[in-house]
C-alpha cells in the first residue's frame, strides 16, 4: 500500500527520523494557515500524489511570502500533474504539504528494500542523491553502497556508520546520519514496510541530517496488524474498479483492452492475458479470483468485469485446485442472472469437481460457450469479440 | 524415483481442523498419501477423517514418526507454524498459506539457517510424486507417474502444464510448486539440483513469471550444471510495467524482472521456451524427440 509523502514523514517522525516541519493542506486557505503556523520566511509547497518525479513536473514550489504560498497552492490544487511515473493521464492534486524551507548543503540517497535473493532487508545508499538515482544504478552501480541486515540483530550501529562514511557524510554529522538510518530501519520493520526511500536525504547549513522526501510503501499482507497504517489509505489515488475489487479481496488490475478475464491463480491469469494477445485480442483486465473464493466472491468479480463498458466479451479460465469448478460455475451463473448476460461468455473449466461445474453451466439456461483448452478458449473469445 | 516425497513419506497436517485442512486431508488420504497426524493447538485427542489430532508438532512426530508436514494455517499464524515444524526437525515442510507478511518470512529464513528442514513455499500449491504422495492442493487426478520433473512459481499454471503432459502420455516424476512469494524456502536452483541428481527424472519443465531474478539465476545454473533438457514457460509477457516499486526495487534487480529478459536469458542458456501457455506440452515433446528421449518418457499403462 502506498501513502503520501506527508504521511510517510509522520511515520518516520515517530521513530526519531529527522524530517522538515510541515503540515498538510487541502485548500489554499489551509496552506496559508499552515505557513503562518510554521513561521519563518521560506516555505515549500509540495503536491501530494502517489508518484515520484513531482519536482521535475512542477509540483514542488518555493514560496518566499504568504502571498506566494497562496498562489502556488491555488495553482497546484486541482491541477493534473504528469510525471514520468504517473503515466500520460497524470494525477489530480488534491492535497499539499506545506513545509519549512531549509538551506540544503548536499543531497544523498538512502533506501531500504527486501532483497529477494538473500531474503533480507537491504540498506542502500549513495552520495548521488536527488532525482537521477536509477541512472546512477544503471551507469555507475559501484556508487551504490549496500548493507545486508541480519534480522536476528537488526541494523547495527557499525553498519550504519560504515554506510555514512562511505557516503561521505561530513564527519561532524556521521552519528546523526547513523541515527537516522537506525530510526529508518526500526520504522521499516515495526510498520512492515516493503520499501522506504529517502531521496534526497539532505545535510543542511544548520547542521541537520534529514529526509527532504520520503516514500514509504507498506506490505499489504501485513496491514491486518497495522490499523493506523490502514487509515492512511487514499482511495482517490487508486483506480475505482480496483478499489471495488479489493472490498471482496480480489486481485484486479484494470487494463486497456476489451476482453474481460476471470482466472484462478496469478500465473495462469498472466498466461491467459498472454494467450489472448497471442491470438490478436486485448485483455481488459487482470483478475485472480484466488484459491478460497466463494460463490459470492465469484459473483462480485463477474459483476465488476461486466460493469466495464469497454468489455465486449468475457473469458473465464479456471483450473481448479483449492478452487472448485462447481463453485466457479455457481458464481458465474448467479452473477449472470443478477446482472444479465449481454456479452459473449467463453468458459473453460478443468480440475477439481470439473464435471459438476460443467453440468451447472449446461443446466443454467444461459448462453455459455464451452472450451476445452486455453488455446481453444482464447481463439473463441477473440473471434466472438471482433 | 522422485524428489522430496515418495510413498513412504509420513505427513502431518498443521491446521487440520480448519476447513482447508480438513478438505485437503481427505483428498490426500484418497490419493494414498500417508497422512499420519494432524496438529491444531487445543484439539489434541480428537480426530479428523480417522487421522489423530495432536496439540503440538513435537508430540505428533513423537507418536507417529512423521517426517513431513503441510501447513494450512491462516497468514497471521503461519510463520510460527513453519518454525514449529522446523523445531521438530522434520525433513520437509510445505506451506500452502498465501498472505504471510514478508518480514515474517525474513525471520523464518533466518531461523532456518543451520537447521535440517527444507521449506517449500509459502504461497504454493505443494509437491506431488504422482501415484505415491500428494502434499498440497493440486488436483491429483491430472497427474501421472513418469520421468519429467516440474518446478513452478505458479499453482494453476502448473496444473495446465501437467495436464498437457498427461494427455500426451508423458508422466511426471515429481511436480514442485515453489510458490509466488518474494521470500521463500526453496527456489528453482534447489529443485533443479535434485532433478539433476535423480536418475528417474529425464527432463524438466520450469514455469516462471515476471518479477525478481530467480529464472535468470536458474538459467545460468542450468547452463553450467545440467545435462538433462529443460523446457520453460514464462508468464507475464504482456503484463504492464506494473505498480512501480520506486527506485529501490529497480536497483536491487539491476532493472531486471521482465518476462522478455527471462526468456532471453533462458534461451541463451540452452532452455527452449514455449511461445504460449498452450504450447508447453508440444514444446517438451519436440525437445524430447530431438534428444531421443520421447520413447522413455511415455508412461506405459
Amino acid at each position: 500500500m502506498n501513502v503520501h509523502e506527508y504521511q510517510g514523514k509522520e511515520v518516520l517522525k515517530q521513530y526519531g527520523v529527522d524530517v522538515p516541519r510541515g503540515q498538510v493542506a487541502f485548500t489554499p486557505d489551509e496552506a496559508v494557515e499552515a505557513a503562518k503556523a510554521l513561521g519563518g520566511e521560506l516555505w515549500v509547497v509540495k503536491a501530494q500524489i502517489h508518484a515520484g518525479g513531482r519536482g521535475k513536473a512542477g509540483g514542488v514550489k518555493l514560496a518566499r511570502s504568504l502571498e506566494e504560498v497562496r498562489s502556488h497552492a491555488e495553482e497546484l490544487l486541482g491541477k493534473v500533474l504528469v510525471t514520468h511515473q504517473t503515466g500520460p493521464e497524470g494525477k489530480e492534486v488534491k492535497r499539499l504539504l506545506i513545509e519549512e524551507g531549509c538551506k540544503i548543503q548536499k543531497e544523498y540517497y538512502v533506501g531500504m528494500v527486501i532483497d529477494r535473493s538473500t531474503g533480507r532487508v537491504t540498506l542502500m545508499a549513495s552520495e548521488e542523491g536527488g532525482m537521477e538515482i536509477e541512472e546512477v544504478a544503471a551507469r555507475t552501480p559501484e556508487k551504490i553502497i549496500k548493507e545486508s541486515i541480519d534480522p536476528a540483530v537488526g541494523l547495527l550501529p557499525f553498519q550504519a556508520r560504515r554506510v555514512a562514511f562511505k557516503m561521505n557524510i561530513p564527519r561532524d554529522r556521521i552519528n546523526k546520519a547513523a541515527k537516522f538510518m537506525m530510526g529508518l530501519y526500526k520504522a521499516f520493520v515495526e510498520k512492515d514496510c516493503s520499501l522506504a526511500e529517502i531521496n534526497p536525504l539532505v545535510t543542511t547549513e544548520d547542521g541537520r541530517v534529514m529526509a527532504l522526501d520520503a516514500k514509504l510503501n507498506f506490505d499489504s499482507n501485513a496491514l491486518y496488524r497495522h490499523p493506523d497504517i490502514q487509515e492512511l489509505r487514499d482511495l482517490d489515488e487508486e483506480d475505482p474498479r480496483e478499489v471495488e475489487a479489493s472490498k471482496y479481496d480480489l486481485s484486479y488490475i484494470a487494463l486497456d483492452g476489451n476482453i474481460g478475464c476471470m482466472v484462478n491463480g496469478a500465473g495462469l491469469a498472466m498466461a491467459t492475458m498472454d494467450i489472448i494477445k497471442h491470438y490478436g485480442g486485448e485483455p481488459a483486465n487482470f483478475l485472480d479470483v484466488g484459491g478460497g473464493a466463494s460463490a459470492e466472491k465469484v459473483t462480485e468479480a463477474f459483476k465488476i468485469i461486466l460493469a466495464d463498458d469497454n468489455v465486449k466479451g468475457i473469458l473465464v479460465n479456471i483450473f481448479g485446485g483449492i478452487m472448485k469448478c462447481d463453485v466457479i460455475a455457481s458464481g458465474v451463473v448467479e452473477a449472470a442472472k443478477q446482472v444479465g448476460l449481454d456479452r459473449p461468455l467463453v468458459v473453460r473449466l478443468e480440475g477439481t469437481n470439473v464435471e459438476l461445474g460443467k453440468k451447472i453451466l449446461e443446466e443454467s439456461g444461459l448462453e455459455i460457450i464451452a472450451a476445452d483448452s486455453m488455446a481453444d478458449a482464447a481463439q473463441k473469445i477473440v473471434s466472438l469479440v471482433k | 524415483m522422485s524428489i522430496f516425497v515418495n510413498k513412504d513419506t509420513k505427513v502431518i497436517t498443521q491446521g487440520i481442523t480448519g476447513s482447508n485442512g480438513m478438505f485437503h486431508t481427505k483428498q490426500a488420504l484418497e490419493y494414498g498419501t500417508k497422512v499420519v497426524a494432524g496438529v491444531t493447538p487445543g484439539k489434541g485427542g480428537t480426530s479428523v477423517e480417522g487421522v489423530p489430532v495432536f496439540d503440538t508438532v513435537e508430540e505428533a512426530v513423537k507418536e507417529t514418526g512423521a517426517n513431513a508436514s503441510v501447513i494450512y494455517v491462516p497468514p497471521a499464524f503461519a510463520a510460527d507454524a513453519i518454525m514449529e515444524a522446523v523445531d521438530a526437525e522434520l525433513d520437509l515442510v510445505v506451506c500452502i498459506t498465501e498472505g504471510i507478511p514478508v518480514l515474517d518470512m525474513v525471520k523464518v529464513k533466518r531461523y532456518m539457517e543451520g537447521k535440517k528442514t527444507r521449506l517449500i513455499g509459502p504461497n504454493c500449491p505443494g509437491v506431488i510424486t504422482p501415484g505415491e504422495c500428494k502434499i498440497g492442493i493440486m488436483p491429483g487426478y491430472i497427474h501421472m507417474p513418469g520421468k519429467v520433473g516440474i518446478v513452478s512459481r505458479s499453482g494453476t499454471l502448473t496444473y495446465e502444464a501437467v495436464h498437457q503432459l498427461t494427455t500426451r502420455g508423458i508422466g511426471q516424476s515429481t511436480a514442485v510448486g515453489i510458490g509466488g512469494d518474494p521470500v521463500n524456502g526453496t527456489n528453482f536452483i534447489d529443485v533443479l539440483k535434485e532433478f539433476q541428481a535423480d536418475p528417474d527424472t529425464l527432463a524438466v519443465i520450469l514455469i516462471g513469471e515476471i518479477g525478481g531474478t530467480a529464472e535468470e539465476q536458474a538459467a545460468e545454473w542450468i547452463r553450467q550444471n545440467m545435462d538433462k533438457p529443460v523446457v520453460a514457460f514464462i508468464g507475464g509477457k504482456t503484463a504492464p510495467p506494473g505498480k512501480r516499486m520506486g527506485h529501490a526495487g529497480a536497483i536491487i534487480s539491476g532493472g531486471k524482472g521482465t518476462a522478455a529478459e527471462k526468456i532471453a536469458k533462458l534461451e541463451e542458456c540452452g532452455v527452449k521456451v514455449a511461445p504460449t501457455p498452450a504450447d508447453i506440452g508440444e514444446t517438451l515433446v519436440q525437445v524430447l524427440k530431438e534428444k531421443g528421449l520421447l520413447e522413455q518418457c511415455i508412461t506405459k499403462k
